[in-house]
């Protein structure tokens, strides 16, 4: 994949940032091109559209306002303008990326808030009766963030407290030696945080939780204690696990996988699921169940193949530091946290892992867990039936291919922001890019829906075609969900692909396959529905040599149900 | 027991990243390759943190030589 291009904007020596954030991108194995603006220059930099940042075309701008710097500005306040202090200060950076979104398209503001630690206590607690104080304007300045936040789609707005840490965010020695307005280890994690944001644009997040149960999810070891034996609910160390318990609930409801991955005869293991009056868990929760005496690192394994995702978008929990160990060396890309050792500590270290980021929610996260079983009911008739044709024909298929429509944007949205693997050219397109490619009359959009007599898959494969003046088009995006790989789902779209392309006169189609380190899966997808070699990696088709597909997918009208 | 140049050698090389980086008491940035502000406070902050001291605002300041940091290194307690 191409290098992300960040810029940095700060009003303190951001020199330090940008080290911090070079050594963080490096370490996850994010390639950057950094653009560092003059000190203190940051609305200028902005406001200018022949500036160096405007020049530089910044895929994504950290803009770190040092929340010391604001402080001294607010105290050059009158008191008369203290009182419209944050509205002011949240107008400026609205304008901003207002301007950003009209004349940088696409790119992503990160904006740290203000962690506490910086009041004044010019008033101690009277501070929040008065509206002209610091302390007053300071919170009221990060909550216009927040709403700033929920309307601004460029902007990202940073948590910039460090959940979990103790030390202290500011050398207040390096102040005033350096200008550097915080200790280097808390620039260290700030950039972690960026780079972690910037990855999860591209695509790069964790989708799926695979837990251990003995000692992880319950206290206990249910072989042995029995169900009744385990430790899970409302006593003693019990609270702790179903404290835990919950919060992986709320992580399914926000479309996050569980998987199960235990050492246990398997009857035994979904006992406690099925029959312990205080587990939160259920089975419903559990996209994939592995109980067995295999090793984790192969039982993982089988569960990827069943969720058709990245090692590198799997968390492992563990309690046992022997299972961990051979699962970080079996599989390196899977993130394998420490637990500590006390179970009350799990979920408020998982918290402040900060695993979870993501670029957006949909409808379609909240359904994934069930469809994910339904894929596991797919897979058992595939092993019962052994002709292909026959297994496809039992599935009764029926697709929907349509335009792009509003009401999916940003299912399409996050379909580009979140496959890897299908993915031909791995273009990713926020909300609002989608809207503008909607509108665009030089772009033909193809939606797929799915579904057969095992459940409905939803909106689950895009192709986006750019035509120009001269009978020629060309592919900018095709997308297809692993889901539903081998369905031949990728026919039946192109046959309605050139279909439509033809109704507007298109001749000559091209398409490109660029190689992500990650899309091997689509190497030969052009040749294998008729394109012909037109260059390394570059293929075309003309339009009156293509023969339609036969699928075994009925097409749906718009109306149909 | 105090601290000497063979302690400050090898965060020298580790921050400014040259092994082949000698110091003494009079060493001044000038003489070093690498030694500028930027990385005088990786320095610094490399130092308080392997020998777990924190120096003052003013002294940073003061500092003109190795010599003045070890000085300021010894004195800490």
């Amino acid at each position: 994949m191409g290098h992300s291009r960040v810029a940095i904007l700060g009003n303190y020596a951001m020199q330090f940032a940008a080290r911090s954030l070079r050594k963080a991108a490096k370490v996850s194995g994010l390639p950057v091109d950094l653009y560092l603006a003059d000190y203190g220059t940051a609305d200028m930099e902005l406001l200018d559209p022949g500036s160096g940042l405007y020049a530089f075309k910044p895929d994504f701008i950290v803009w770190h306002e040092s929340t010391l710097a604001l402080r001294d500005q607010f105290y050059a306040n009158r008191e008369d303008d203290r009182l419209g202090y944050a509205l002011s200060a949240v107008g400026r950076i609205r304008a901003h990326l207002e301007r950003l979104e009209r004349d940088l398209p696409g790119c992503k503001v990160l904006y740290p808030n203000h962690p506490a630690g910086f009041e004044d206590n010019l008033f101690g607690h009277y501070g929040y009766k008065l509206p002209t104080s610091w302390h007053f304007q300071l919170g009221k300045t990060n909550h216009l963030l927040n709403e700033l936040a929920a309307e601004a789609d460029n902007l990202i707005l940073v948590n910039a407290w460090p959940v979990g840490r103790a030390e202290p965010l500011t050398d207040y020695a390096m102040v005033v030696n350096a200008d550097l307005h915080y200790t280097l280890p808390y620039l260290d994690w700030m950039a972690d945080t960026w780079v972690r944001i910037i990855r999860c644009h591209q695509g790069r997040f964790v989708k799926c939780v695979i837990l251990d149960l003995d000692n992880t999810l319950w206290g206990g070891i249910i072989g042995d204690d029995g169900i009744e034996g385990i430790q899970v609910g409302s006593l003693g160390v019990g609270k702790a696990f179903t404290r835990l318990q919950k919060w992986l609930k709320e992580l399914v409801g926000r479309g996050i996988l569980l998987a199960v991955c235990s050492k246990n005869d398997e009857d035994v293991a979904k006992g406690a699921f099925l029959r312990h009056p205080e587990m939160v868990l259920r089975l419903e929760d559990i996209s994939v169940f592995v109980a067995n005496w295999e090793s984790k690192a192969d039982n993982i394994a089988r569960i990827r193949q069943v969720l058709n995702i990245g090692y590198d978008a799997m968390v492992f929990l563990d309690d046992n530091p022997a299972e961990r160990d051979i699962v970080r060396r079996h599989l390196p890309d899977v993130i394998v946290p420490e637990l500590p050792e006390d179970p009350a500590l799990y979920l408020p270290h998982l918290i402040g892992l900060n695993l979870f980021e993501t670029a957006g929610v949909s409808r379609t996260d909240l359904e994934r867990t069930r469809q994910y079983q339904e894929e596991g009911r797919r897979q058992q008739l595939a092993q019962s039936v052994t002709n292909m044709d026959e297994f496809l024909a039992s599935l009764g298929m029926k697709a929907r291919i349509t335009p792009f429509q509003e009401q999916d944007v940003e299912r399409i949205s996050q379909l580009t922001l979140r496959s890897n693997q299908f993915n031909l050219r791995t273009r990713r397109y926020g909300v609002p890019d989608i809207r503008r490619i909607l509108q665009d009359p030089s772009c033909e959009t193809f939606s797929v829906s799915l579904k057969d007599t095992f459940g409905d898959y939803g909106l689950i494969s895009l192709v986006v075609v750019e035509l120009t003046d001269d009978g020629g088009a060309s592919i900018d995006t095709w997308i297809m969900s692993c889901r539903v790989l081998k369905r031949t789902v990728e026919e039946l779209l192109m046959n309605h692909v050139v279909e439509r392309l033809q109704a507007r006169g298109v001749t000559r189609l091209s398409g490109e396959y660029i190689p992500s380190g990650k899309n091997r899966l689509v190497e030969d997808l052009l040749p294998r529905l008729g394109f012909q070699p037109d260059g390394e990696n570059r293929y075309t088709l003309l339009m009156s040599d293509f023969t339609p597909f036969q699928t075994k997918i009925m097409t749906l009208g718009q109306d149909d149900k | 027991m105090d601290k000497t140049i063979s302690d400050l050698m090898p965060i020298f090389r580790d921050v400014l990243e040259d092994d082949t980086i000698q110091l003494s008491e009079s060493s001044t940035a000038r003489d070093v390759p690498g030694w500028d502000s930027l990385n005088h406070i990786y320095i610094v902050v490399a130092i308080e943190k392997r020998f777990k001291v924190k120096f003052k605002s003013t002294q940073i300041q003061a500092w003109q030589c190795v010599g003045d940091i070890l000085k300021d290194l010894n004195e800490n307690p």
